[in-house]
């Protein structure tokens, strides 16, 4: 249990430090050693979920099972990777003069703090807190959003703060909702605590339930960026720095998703008319469609792959709707993968745009001329997400598929034409960026694509083998969520 | 349901949910910021006797610090930090044009009844009482949703933002006596980074854009135009 408290308190060290110890030249480095020092932490805690099964500590404040502790590691894991792309990237913005040096020690110190938030909402057992972290996390982006100052970023960080604000309000309706569904069976002291809920959760009153879980959609489903709750989403990654757009991709809309699963495995305790299946289903096939087509119309590039991180998301939060055994594993492998897929394409497409000196898509041409490894960086990654073989996009998205056409097969035209439509969409944009004459005087610059590489390298493994101890976690966090095991 | 048959402790919450209802349609029809913020203060005090009303009757020694909190927060911080912005904005003196005024309220009255229909279910369970209480509160979350779309001023935003808070933390008094210490204390800090991150943000959007009507943000679309 040691390790998840280093887990939180390692980062809680971290802004302390970034806000208290003034500008220095190596800040970028010493973040990227606060999060290395965290991965170790995540891994001896993952070690020990592995050795010992789920853990709740003694006063029952945090509890990690098999579902949370990959999340754990992931977050830890892109938090690493996106800071070592971050340290040389923010000290070239620096050097264009966009930022100031009390802006990145801002900087530096909320990246800790984002972090600080996303392990506390994947590790605590208490309902109330995990609502307090999430908007926590919306806290700590919302400055970084706006850290350019420029008026499209502040107008981005205010739609950000406003619409999540209000949006995740609705989640804390839901979850006193949930605590008064819980009160009433008693136990008052313990009422809030995920694990006790989860015990009882066939004694708590199943309207009151229900009427809790459409809070709680609405209310974390603005985070995933659900349609039509999506419109800060696009605006917030295309404006903010390019290292915030690869964590709240990877990471922030993976944990509102984990927030909602969580409460869905409490509904379905409680109500047996998969009401909340069919929710999570309605929003999560609307919000890959839409996510699809917008993709079309976009000129901004981290626009781009924000839209597609709005229907992969709907995908994945579908697939939890559909609910079971094979549906489940898949979208927690999709979360997986898309996490690191979309890191991997965020870095790239800084260092893209940084090459081009614009986020404009008509003007960034000739990528893999300029400079070969941002090029087929950028290719690959987008073959990846595209959901090709062998890479793990795809096995994920055939198993949504197969489930899909066990469970509702007059869905799977739908999901399939989306698919034929994201797919026509990003290449019809990456296609020019990447072939093609480079612009006259456009050089190479100085780039770290070590972070893309090792992520493209894990989507590979993960699409040809799923290793052992991971797909052992994936049925067990399935047997958790669906009931039974797909293997 | 008789109100004079109830006890004193549900006479007094039904009477305090009617006027925390009441404070959320007044604001709804404010064109003037400086009267909008001091409903929203008013409506802080009255949570604040909701909630030292819930603490004395039901002897819960934990509400008691939440009531300061809201005291302080709500009726003191916030609306100082607002009305000093109002009145450095110099807009004190405007008078908001709000357009479709009736329709506005009738509106507001519509959430109201929709919110009875929506937690209508919970009636089976519970007293009328709470039933009440918990559709008054949702009520007040959703007319303050409405007031920011009503309104186009940033600082009545920030308003309808903070009394959706109001709604939130009126439900957790009367439906749950209040939630865990610790959730209730993480609140009450999000709330008040929250308030801090607003300050820093008017400031951004008044340097930028010269002015606090946020329809003149407007530079992002969601396709190419």
């Amino acid at each position: 249990m040691i390790a998840a408290y280093l887990v939180l308190l390692i980062p809680f060290v971290g802004i302390v430090f970034f806000a208290l110890a003034g500008h220095r030249a190596d800040n970028g480095k010493l973040n990227v050693r606060f999060n290395a020092i965290c991965l170790l932490a995540t891994i001896w805690l993952a070690i020990n979920v592995l050795n010992q099964g789920a853990i709740l500590s003694s006063g029952k404040a945090f509890l990690i099972d098999p579902f949370n502790v990959y999340l754990i590691v992931l977050t830890a894991f892109v938090g690493l990777t996106t800071s070592i792309f971050s340290s040389p990237y923010m000290a070239h913005e620096k050097e264009l003069g966009k930022l100031t040096d009390q802006r990145l020690k801002l900087y530096y110190s909320m990246y800790q703090g984002f972090m600080l938030a996303m392990y506390l909402v994947l590790t605590t057992n208490n309902m109330g807190v995990m609502w307090v972290a999430m908007e926590g996390a919306t806290l700590a982006t919302v400055l970084l959003v706006s850290l350019y100052r420029t008026p499209e970023s502040i107008e981005a960080a205010w739609k950000y703060f406003i619409l999540c604000g209000v949006g995740i309000a609705q989640a804390l309706f839901g979850t006193i909702l949930l605590y008064y569904a819980a009160v009433q069976v008693g136990d008052v002291e313990n009422s809030l605590l995920w694990s006790v809920l989860y015990a009882n959760a066939e004694k708590l009153n199943p309207e009151v339930l229900e009427i809790a879980f459409v809070f709680m959609l609405i209310g974390y489903g603005t985070k995933i960026g659900l349609v039509p709750l999506h419109n800060w989403l696009p605006d917030a990654h295309s404006e903010g720095p390019t290292p915030m757009s690869a964590v709240l991709s990877g990471l922030l809309l993976n944990d509102a998703l984990y927030a909602v699963v969580r409460n869905k495995m409490l509904v379905d305790g409680s109500s047996h008319s998969n009401i909340a299946g069919f929710l999570m289903m309605g929003f999560g096939l609307l919000s890959f469609l839409v996510g699809a087509l917008f993709l079309h119309r976009q000129k901004d590039i981290k626009r781009l792959f924000s839209y597609s991180s709005i229907e992969h998301m709907g995908m994945m939060t579908f697939a939890f709707g559909i609910g079971g055994p094979l549906a489940t594993f898949a979208a927690l492998l999709h979360m997986t993968v898309h996490s690191l897929t979309k890191s991997a394409i965020f870095v790239t497409v800084g260092h893209a745009a940084q090459l081009a000196g614009t986020q404009s898509m008509d003007k960034i041409r000739g990528l893999i001329k300029t400079q070969p490894q941002i090029g087929w960086g950028l290719l690959i990654g987008t073959v990846s997400i595209a959901g090709f073989p062998p890479f793990g996009v795809f096995t994920s998205e055939f198993l949504v598929l197969l489930a899909t056409m066990h469970s509702y097969p007059w869905l799977t035209p739908l999901l399939l034409l989306g698919i034929g439509i994201a797919f026509a969409g990003l290449f019809r944009h990456v296609q020019p960026m990447v072939y093609g004459e480079k612009p006259e005087g456009q050089q190479s610059i100085k780039a770290n694509l070590w972070p893309v590489m090792i992520h493209l390298g894990l989507v590979l493994w993960l699409g040809l083998a799923i290793p052992g101890f991971l797909a052992n976690w994936f049925s067990q966090a399935t047997l958790l969520i669906s009931g039974s095991t797909p293997l | 349901m008789n109100i004079i048959q109830q006890d004193f402790y549900t006479q007094a919450i039904l009477s305090l949910a009617a006027l925390v209802g009441l404070t959320s349609f007044l604001m709804l029809g404010q064109g003037r910021l400086l009267r909008l913020i001091f409903v929203f203060a008013a409506q802080g005090l009255l949570l604040t006797l909701t909630t030292a009303v819930a603490a004395y009757s039901l002897n819960n020694h934990h509400l008691y610090i939440s009531a300061v909190l809201t005291l302080t927060l709500k009726v003191i911080f916030i609306p100082w930090m607002l009305r000093r912005e109002v009145i450095q904005m110099n807009t004190h003196r405007d008078i908001e044009a709000l357009h479709n005024q009736t329709a506005v309220m009738l509106g507001g009255a519509t959430l109201m009844v929709f919110s009875y229909y929506v937690l209508h279910p919970i009636v089976q369970t519970t007293s009328a009482v709470m039933l009440n209480a918990l559709a008054v509160s949702l009520s007040v979350v959703l007319l303050g949703m409405l007031l920011m779309i009503s309104h186009r001023q940033a600082v009545a935003h920030v308003v309808g933002f903070m009394s959706i808070e109001n709604g939130l933390f009126f439900a957790a008094i009367v439906a749950t006596n209040g939630m865990p210490m610790v959730v209730e204390l993480g609140v009450a800090f999000d709330v008040l980074v929250a308030a801090v991150l607003f300050g820093i943000f008017f400031f951004h959007i008044r340097t930028s854009i010269d002015s606090l009507d946020v329809d003149l943000l407007n530079r992002l679309h969601e396709v190419d135009k």
